[in-house]
């Protein structure tokens, strides 16, 4: 039969501990798990932030840029047109510019060969931060000059979280190309200028950076970032002139091959 | 409070371990969908526009 434990039985486990302990260290027990409950979630929001704001920006994005049909990216050129007589030409005079779209209208997108051959990004209309920086990436400054215009064509952008679209905005050199493709045309602008600017300095989006009271005559193109990564001390500003411009059909010689 | 939790659910230990799982798991769904994208913009060390 069932060895039934006569000798020695244990003592049963005291159900709860000495009335005169519990009252303190139950309540230094309680803050104490809150506090561990609150650090793992600090962690987890840093988890959050470094992380999953990646993932989910990044698909975001790749799926702006494949919903436009017009976009150029290196995974779908263009459907090779009826070979014409000569290929668009890269053009100096006037370029065609759209007017400013609606708000969080995705009008363009960005080609950076410095920062990979696969490097696509869609730029939206206004800089709002929920709708637009955080979830399509670059923004282009309301108000600011349109791709391929006279005066300044202000883009912000992420460089950490978020899709990161600026990440490696560090590494751009005088003279990279920063590629601009709309519906209407192909605007290659070339670096000219890296800049550490304070956040209140507005003045690098005027239409000639940072000089005010100059009428513009040439097109340029901005970038604002955050500087240091990781930080909202400063920004990282990039100022970028038109090099030329070229019809749609075209491709750029910046995105040919294995340049 | 943990040790309270898990004096009070029900079921062997191992069915009180998967329900702390799939509890946690739905804290840290709402904690990545809706409570910490409320709380990113007042966490400034993300801006990046200069105004």
């Amino acid at each position: 039969m069932t060895a039934a434990p006569d000798v020695a039985t244990p003592p049963a486990r005291p159900s709860r501990p000495p009335r005169g302990r519990s009252v303190v260290a139950t309540v230094v027990g309680v803050v104490g798990e809150l506090l561990i409950t609150l650090g793992v979630l600090v962690g987890l929001f840093v988890v959050w932030q470094l992380w999953w704001t990646d993932v989910v920006a990044e698909r975001e994005q790749a799926e702006v840029v494949a919903e436009l049909d017009w976009a150029w990216t290196p995974q779908r050129p263009r459907p090779t047109a009826e070979p014409t007589a000569e290929a668009p030409a890269e053009r100096t005079d006037p370029a065609p510019v759209m007017a400013e779209p609606a708000y969080a209208t995705t009008f363009a997108t960005l080609h950076v060969p410095r920062w990979g051959a696969d490097y696509v990004r869609p730029i939206t209309q206004g800089t709002g931060k929920t709708d637009v920086l955080d979830t399509l990436g670059l923004g282009h400054y309301e108000g600011t000059a349109m791709p391929g215009a006279i005066g300044n064509f202000a883009v912000a952008g992420h460089r950490v979280t978020y899709g990161k679209p600026l990440n490696r905005v560090e590494e751009l050199q005088i003279g990279d190309p920063l590629i601009v493709q709309t519906e209407q045309a192909w605007y290659v602008y070339r670096v000219t200028e890296a800049l550490v600017v304070r956040p209140s300095q507005v003045e690098v989006l005027l239409p000639v950076p940072s000089q005010p009271d100059v009428a513009p005559t040439q097109a340029v193109m901005t970038l604002t970032t955050c500087h240091p990564m990781y930080s909202a001390r400063e920004r990282y500003i990039v100022h970028a002139t038109l090099d030329y411009w070229m019809a749609p059909e075209g491709t750029p010689v910046e995105l040919q091959g294995d340049a | 409070m943990y040790g309270w939790l898990w004096r009070h659910l029900p079921g062997p230990a191992w069915v009180r371990v998967g329900i702390l799982v799939v509890a946690a798991a739905v804290v840290v769904a709402v904690c990545f969908l809706w409570a910490f994208p409320a709380l990113a913009p007042l966490v400034p060390f993300n801006d990046i526009t200069v105004d």
